[in-house]
């Protein structure tokens, strides 16, 4: 078959979505940011909300977010999406505004504001990749490390006597009465990845019909930090992150539920 | 409008909600709290935005945010609570978006004290948050000015895109007056080519304060800067009291400028030719004004609640021509009207030279009383 076959678009499977843009990407390869900003992107595309939605970029790897998907979008500083996120959502209450938040910016230096958003049920959306590391400064203990991982500031292996025990997020914040929707969902393999779709196309209609706050938290991969080639990486995310950041949904309030997404 | 008695914090706030004011969001902290409180019952009465964040970083941030949207927004603290924006308050300079942030200060450094002080002169007009910017600073005397101040203060932010910021202490913010309020103007947000409120029918904007290209960020800088230069060369505001034939002259802005007044008249009872030259914009300060009084001046008194910050803007526009004497009081202690009449007298009687250092010699003569 010649090459000009394989392309017409009665053949085409797969194409850039609508909602992101032609910048090449600048992550690692392996890393599963990319999977997740196409997530964000084509639910934003299928429900038809890209005009009108506003992203919040945060500090770390996804810095560059709004290079990639392709609506209006403002860098927050570092941890303080959330409340970034309040300001423009309360002037402009018909817009859809989204977060998009790493481990360290959320679950460390901005933990006081992802818990507040919540707690105020704030009608946002925030999409938050675990990947128990700092990727940007190049590898450091983050909040969700996991015990015994071993990091360039936990370089023998985080010491739960002395470096505490890793934070559970999407636990924590669905027993916030103004969270709606909280869950957790992996992107290691392609079954995961439409589960994580589906949840975050939930997270979004929450926000669209106002039922509160809504996060879902993405386990992701961060081979480069984590010393393994991109395969390596994302058996180790089933094996040692799923045990300890278990998939679920953490809340589903009865109003989210009855949209029946 | 019929002249009303109104507490500085609260007469902010309605100044505020009367010229136009869409987003107000807030952390308590003495002594500015009733701007947070006044504006909690009245902001969602007019349909308007009002949260009460979680933190100062919390409040600084989403003030951040609305101000991306083009809305007239603002904020208000007091020193401690300032020091803690002052990380948003450099994103939002970066950024280039319009904000009006309120500053009631009190005494300091630390906790400090709930006083009135103008410790934090510094911070607000040559310091804060890191990287290169100036924000615009107002210095209201008087709870009327203050209120005069605040439509002026959201032109100003929005004409320069910058922080505008309105500097008082704890005596403005939470004494009473009589004042006249502004008629109610109606809320305009302009269709600014800048703000992000969702692409619709055009195309898509980031706001952000991130140039990892470094020539880039040398002309946004530059950008920044001339935006600045416009500000200084058209923004420049003070009073002038007593100065036609004054051979002396006192500098002080604010509550000190305000005390001074009253020295000036005792001092001119007893026959001694002093006026009084009172910044409003401390940042861009009138250094040219204060140039020219050099002309008629034989020795200035710079009067401040601090340990002479704005001593400093005063000196480099005297540029050691004239002598100047210096007069503070710190950690949230107001200088009686007597006190400063005394520094007249003294400044009259025992003229200092021009090249000394006014702030030593009051600090030794503060040691040593």
């Amino acid at each position: 078959m010649v090459t000009t076959a394989i392309v017409n678009p009665e053949n085409l499977v797969y194409a850039r979505p609508r909602g992101l843009t032609e910048t090449p990407s600048h992550y690692c390869p392996g890393c599963t940011h990319g999977t997740a900003h196409r997530l964000v992107a084509e639910v934003m595309e299928e429900m038809n909300v890209l005009d009108r939605a506003i992203g919040i970029a945060p500090v770390g790897c996804a810095v560059f977010a709004y290079n990639y998907i392709d609506t209006d979008f403002v860098e927050a500083a570092h941890g303080r999406a959330p409340a970034m996120a309040t300001g423009i959502k309360r002037v402009l209450p018909d817009r859809i505004v989204f977060a998009y938040q790493g481990d360290g910016d959320l679950a460390s230096i901005g933990m006081a504001e992802i818990v507040h958003a919540a707690a105020r049920g704030e009608n946002i959306t925030v999409i938050f990749i675990n990947n128990a590391i700092y990727g940007m400064t190049g590898g450091q203990m983050a909040p969700t490390t996991l015990p015994g991982m071993k990091t360039t500031s936990s370089p023998n292996g985080r010491d739960v006597e002395s470096q505490g025990f890793p934070i559970r997020m999407a636990e924590m914040l669905a027993t916030l009465d103004g969270t709606g929707y909280c869950v957790r969902r992996s992107l290691h393999d392609p079954a995961n990845i439409r589960k994580a779709k589906k949840a975050i196309r939930t997270a979004f209609e929450t926000q669209l019909h106002g039922l509160g706050f809504s996060m879902v938290e993405l386990l992701s991969t961060c081979n480069t930090g984590w010393g393994m080639t991109p395969v390596e990486a994302l058996s180790w995310l089933e094996e040692h992150m799923i045990p300890a950041f278990p998939l679920g949904d953490y809340k589903v309030a009865l109003s989210v539920a009855a949209l029946k997404i | 409008m019929a002249r009303e008695l109104w507490e500085g914090n609260e007469a902010i706030a309605e100044a505020a909600v009367r010229a136009g004011v869409e987003a107000y969001f807030g952390y308590p902290i003495t002594p500015q709290t009733e701007i947070l409180e006044y504006m909690s019952r009245r902001m969602p009465e007019l349909g308007r935005v009002f949260v009460q964040a979680e933190s100062e970083p919390a409040t600084v941030n989403m003030v951040y945010g609305a101000a991306c949207t083009g809305a007239r927004v603002m904020t208000s603290s007091s020193s401690p609570g300032i020091s803690l924006m002052q990380e948003g308050l450099s994103y939002i300079a970066g950024t280039e978006v319009p904000v009006v942030l309120v500053d009631v200060m009190r005494g300091g450094p630390g906790l400090g004290n709930i006083a009135p002080s103008q410790g934090d002169y510094a911070q607000i007009c040559h310091g804060g948050g890191h990287g290169d910017y100036h924000p615009i600073v107002l210095a209201p005397a008087s709870i009327q000015e203050a209120v005069n101040l605040v439509p002026v203060a959201f032109e100003l932010a929005h004409k320069y895109l910058t922080i505008c910021a309105i500097l008082i202490d704890g005596s403005i913010g939470q004494m009473r007056e009589p004042v006249n309020l502004p008629e109610m103007q109606p809320v305009v947000r302009k269709d600014y080519d800048w703000a992000t409120t969702g692409a619709i029918g055009r195309p898509r904007r980031v706001l952000s304060s991130i140039y990892l290209d470094v020539p880039t960020e040398e002309k946004v800088n530059l950008r920044i800067l001339s935006r600045w230069k416009q500000a200084e060369a058209n923004e420049i505001r003070y009073r002038e009291y007593y100065l036609d034939d004054a051979e002396y002259v006192i500098i002080g802005f604010g509550t000190a400028g305000r005390v001074a007044l009253s020295s000036v008249r005792a001092a001119r009872a007893q026959g001694i030719k002093v006026g009084l030259f009172r910044p409003i914009s401390v940042n861009p300060y009138p250094y040219k004004r204060v140039e020219e009084l050099c002309k008629q001046a034989k020795s200035f008194l710079v009067v401040e609640m601090n340990t002479g910050q704005m001593l400093k803007d005063v000196q480099r526009a005297v540029k050691s021509r004239v002598p100047i004497r210096f007069y503070g009081r710190l950690g949230g202690v107001v200088p009686f009207p007597d006190e400063i009449t005394h520094e007249v007298q003294e400044m009259v009687k025992n003229p200092s030279r021009p090249d000394d250092e006014p702030a030593d010699l009051w600090f030794q003569r503060m040691m040593t009383r």
